[in-house]
Formats: C-alpha cells, structure tokens, sequence
C-alpha cells in the first residue's frame, strides 16, 4: 500500500522526493548518510545552491516546467503533465542538477532598505529591548549590522523572508497574530526579518516602517528584491522617512484570529 | 448595427453579486517568484464545460459563482452556458437548464439560485468576458487583490465586457453536454491520494488511520483550503521549514487535522504534509461544503498519472450534442 515511494539522490546533497501529481521537491542540504528525517539548516551556502538550481531549471528545463517556489533549503518544481512524467523529469533533474554548486555564477543585488526605527513607529521594539537585556538603540543597531539574504517569497505578494537576525534579538512570532499590521512594518519573527509589502494580518513583531513598496503591481519588475539578493536596512529618522512618503497615521489592530500565518 | 467602438464595453451588468462570483481563467501560472498563487477555477472539470459549450479555448475567462445568487442583466445579444453544482437558473425568470449553451438577449436577466448540493457553476460566454489580465492571467485571488476587475469578487453595477454575436444573421451553434455525462455532485467523496512530501514523518499506524477515517468538511472551507475534522494524526515534528506547497498537498498541524490546500493557497508554508490529493479529486473537493464526509484513498505516482491520462481522453472522446 505504501511501497511505492522513491527518494533519489542527485548529488550527496540534493534530494528528490514526490509532492504532488504535478510536482516534485528537490531538498538540499542533506546527505546520503542521514536520514530524510534530518531536519534541514538554514545557510547561505545551501541557499546559493537553491537559487543555482532555479537558473539551471529555467534555462534548460523551460518547456517542460511550470513554475518554481524556490525556499530555504528546498525547490518545489511544478511541471506540466502534458510535456513529462515524472519517471523522464526525475531523470532530466538528476542530470542537470550534478553541475549545481554553491558558487552561483549570477550573483543576487544588494539592495538598502531605509527604515525608521522607533518606539513610535516599532510598536515591539521596547519589548524586544527589554526582553534581550539591550537598550533601543543596541536592537536598532544590531537589526542593521548585517547584510540579510533573501531566502523565500510568499504569505503575500512580495513578502520575503530575510534571515537571519542576530541571535540576541530574535524573537518568536506573537501567540495571536494581530489583525492589521501597516505597509511597510519591518518586523521579526525568530530569526528572520522582513518588510509587510502591504497591510495585512501578522504576527511579526514590528521595530520600525520603512517607506519603501516592496510590491508594485503594474511594474515592470514589481519586486524590489528576488530570492537570492541580498538586503542591508539603514536607518533614517521622522522627517526623511516622511519626506520618502512614509506614513504614521497607523493603527495595528488588536490580535484575533486570522487564516493565514506568515 | 451598433459600431465596434460603442459597444465595446458592452457585456453584462451585475444587478446582485450573489456571495461570491469571481472572474476565473484557468489560472495564473509562472509568478510563484512574487509570491503570487494560482487562482483559477477550483472546479476544472466544470469550468472546462463551460468553455467548451461556448466554444472557447480553454484558458477563456469565466464567471465563478459559489453558493449561488449572482444576477445579470444582458446588455447585447450573446450565447452563453453555466455547468457546475445544480443551481436554479432561470432567463426573465423562466426555468433553463444546465450543462448547454444557448442564446440571451440584450435585456435579458440572468438569475442563478442557491444550490443544495454542490457549490460552485461556472458561467462563460462565447468569446469569454473582456478583462484585462494581471501577471499574465484574469483570475481573481482575493486575499492577493489581483486579477478580476481591480482585485475583487464581482460587485453590484461592475460590468463585465464580451464579444457577443458578432452577426445575428449567422448560425448560432448551440450545444449541449448528455445527461450521462454531466459530473454528479455528491456530500460524500473518495479522495485519491499520493504519499509525499514529509510522509515519512507519520508512522505506519498513523498512515493507516489516516486512510481507513471518515473525515467531515469543517467550518473553515473556501478556495484557500479545506479543513477536516476526524480522527487526528500526528507526525512526529512540529514543524519544518517553510517550504513550497503544490495544489491538493495535505497540511497536517499540531491539531492532527488535516487541511487540503487548493488553488488561493499560500505558497510557501512550514506545517507537515502527508501527501497530495490529485487535481481531478481536489475539484471534486471544492464542490464539497460543511458538514460533507470524505475519505483518503493511497494510491501510487502511476497510478496518479493513469487517471490524468484517463480523464484527459475521456474529456477527448466526449461528443457535445448538437442543438442548432
């Protein structure tokens, strides 16, 4: 009843497994030793074989392939049943994907995201401070010290998942998420940050706004950043945020029950 | 004759929105990079009907109507079909079937009933209905605001744009889909199921109660996902991280009730997952509503691939009857 099911190594760390009738998973990041039990780890190096992964699909598999959700340390490949099955895909995947490294020859940007950090416009940030020992100004500070890689994109349009924080500000997602969280929040959930794209129910906790449109529907490139690039936040003060058209007139709503959990 | 610059923006005028129409082409495909999911008709197989009645290619758009209440009113002559759930539908309040495509004329009201069985019709129009497309696609995500007119369900006075007869002096071409062949909707389904994804996290006594339960459609069913109710199981990790989720994976939380994700799922998720329903069931699903009992069935990625193949030349071999 439950035999016929097959988990193939490409390389010793790229995995194939079923998903669903018109899509494969391919899991990086574990090897032929452990078990596919073994949880997989964030990193950039695992992320940049991702994203290597992803080029190699859409330039030779093209016609055969749907789409793509590149994600941490996994790729799920939706494919159209009318050009493969999956026995050919499997095979075409084993091939291509034994030149797939770590050294992704296209690199991603670097893009800077101006954010306001304050008490006022960081409804969390106190509480985060309070709770890591630190003042204000450590938690602003430590939030901007690194470069953060953009390792997914999803919960909403142009939600991505940069990661990851400073273990001293970590902080796990609110036990009811909020109702509305504003455009532009910059929040923390664990160890990964990101930027609301657009009002929305969350349970991130919010260190500042960010007057930037992380979505743009009728643009040409409606994302300001991809999986792959990377993100470096800068701190500006009231005015300059306002000046970029930020807005304060906000009101994140009381938490309650929502569907979706970012 | 009205001149082509006038009635351009002529189609249908929505005079009761009903609880939820949206405007669906098969679906938005190739933007999973924005975070953007796949819309799209829950019901396939009906929404193929649809077209195929009308006469359309098979990614024309649609009306969506669940539950029931839309009301139109035609503003030009146009040929038009409605399959799906078992909704009344009437034309200037006279009774007219399902399943056929047939003539409506300017001024021509549209009422579609409330189903007691089943949950979703679709409506399409010769020529399909003129919306412009967002990332390649018209098909209505709420939660996304994208696709549809700006983003949302139909709304009361919205006026959706079609070709209509072109020439009334040519031949119309009605058709019809024969009784035996109109799918059956029913409160109690069989749900074929691949093993996938985190399946080795559920033990063999978990698997086997998972697949022998009878599980009931929740409160909390739309074309997001459908939640379960039943015998809870349990995979041995709480969570994993978030990864991609494909049309009918099945999410199992920490509450061991399973969630069958359909086409306004999100992406990317870190919940378990058991496996995958098939696409042809996963439509039966959506036609499914509180209170309804389904059942898991495993079956093998061939066995999957035969049934594709199957319906896929059954849906060939189908001969629509001629009317006119």
């Amino acid at each position: 009843m439950f035999d016929s099911l097959e988990s193939t190594f490409i390389t010793d760390d790229i995995r194939i497994e079923l998903a669903g009738q018109n899509t494969l998973m391919l899991y990086f990041g574990t090897n032929e030793s452990t078990t596919a039990k073994q949880v997989a780890v964030i990193s950039p190096a695992i992320s940049n074989k991702v994203h290597h992964a992803v080029q190699l699909i859409r330039q030779h598999l093209a016609t055969e392939v749907i789409d793509v959700i590149p994600s941490y340390a996994s790729l799920l490949v939706m494919f159209n049943l009318l050009e493969i099955d999956h026995h050919q895909l499997r095979n075409k995947l084993t091939t291509l994907l034994t030149q797939c490294g770590s050294d992704s020859h296209k690199k991603g940007r670097v893009v800077e995201i101006p954010v306001y950090y304050s008490p006022e416009s960081g409804i969390d940030l106190a509480r985060i401070a309070k709770q890591a020992r630190l003042s204000i100004e450590q938690v602003i500070s430590l939030h901007q010290a690194q470069e953060y890689r953009v390792y997914a994109v999803g919960f909403a349009p142009g939600f991505a998942y940069l990661g990851e924080v400073d273990q001293r500000i970590a902080t796990p997602r609110l036990t009811t998420p909020r109702l509305k969280v504003p455009k532009g929040a910059v929040a923390i959930a664990d160890r990964q940050t990101a930027v609301y794209p657009a009002q929305s129910p969350g349970g991130w906790n919010i260190i500042g706004l960010s007057p930037v449109d992380m979505f743009t529907a009728q643009a040409q490139s409606p994302m300001l950043v991809e999986v792959g690039d990377s993100v470096k936040f800068v701190a500006i003060d009231k005015q300059q945020y306002l000046e970029l058209g930020g807005q304060l007139n906000y009101a994140t709503t009381a938490s309650g029950e929502t569907n979706s959990k970012e | 004759m009205k001149t082509l610059t006038s009635s351009d923006e002529l189609g249908f005028v929505v005079t009761n929105a009903g609880i939820l129409s949206l405007i669906q082409d098969a679906g938005r495909y190739g933007s999973f990079n924005l975070g953007l999911t796949n819309g799209g008709p829950a019901d396939a197989l009906a929404f193929y009907w649809a077209n195929k009645l009308c006469g359309n290619t098979l990614n024309t758009s649609t009306i969506e109507i669940s539950l029931g209440g839309l009301a139109l009113t035609a503003q030009r002559d146009c040929v038009i079909a409605v399959t799906g759930a078992p909704m009344p539908l009437t034309i200037n309040g006279k009774g007219q079937s399902l399943w056929q495509s047939f003539l409506v004329k300017a001024g021509d009201t549209i009422r579609l009933g409330f189903s007691q069985v089943g949950v979703r019709c679709y409506l399409a129009v010769a020529g399909g209905f003129t919306i412009k497309p967002s990332f390649g696609s018209t098909a209505t995500v709420c939660r996304e605001s994208v696709g549809g007119i700006n983003g949302s369900k139909l709304m009361v006075n919205d006026v959706l744009p079609c070709q209509g007869v072109i020439n009334s002096a040519e031949k119309l071409k009605l058709l019809m889909l024969a009784e035996y062949q109109q799918p059956q909707y029913s409160n109690e389904l069989v749900l074929s199921t691949v093993l996938s994804y985190q399946q080795q996290h559920f033990s063999m006594i978990e698997k086997r109660l998972f697949f022998s339960s009878d599980y009931q459609v929740s409160k909390h069913w739309d074309r997001m996902g459908y939640r379960l109710q039943g015998r809870a199981i349990k995979a041995d990790i709480a969570g994993i991280l978030s990864e991609g989720i494909c049309y009918g994976a099945v999410q199992v939380p920490a509450d061991g009730q399973p969630i069958v994700l359909l086409n306004d799922r999100q992406t990317i998720g870190g919940y378990p997952k058991i496996g995958a329903v098939i696409s042809q069931d996963c439509a039966k699903l959506s036609q499914c509503r509180q209170g309804d009992t389904v059942r898991f069935e495993a079956i093998s990625m061939s066995q999957a691939d035969n049934l594709f193949h199957l319906q896929l030349s059954r849906l060939q071999q189908t001969k629509l009857i001629v009317c006119s």
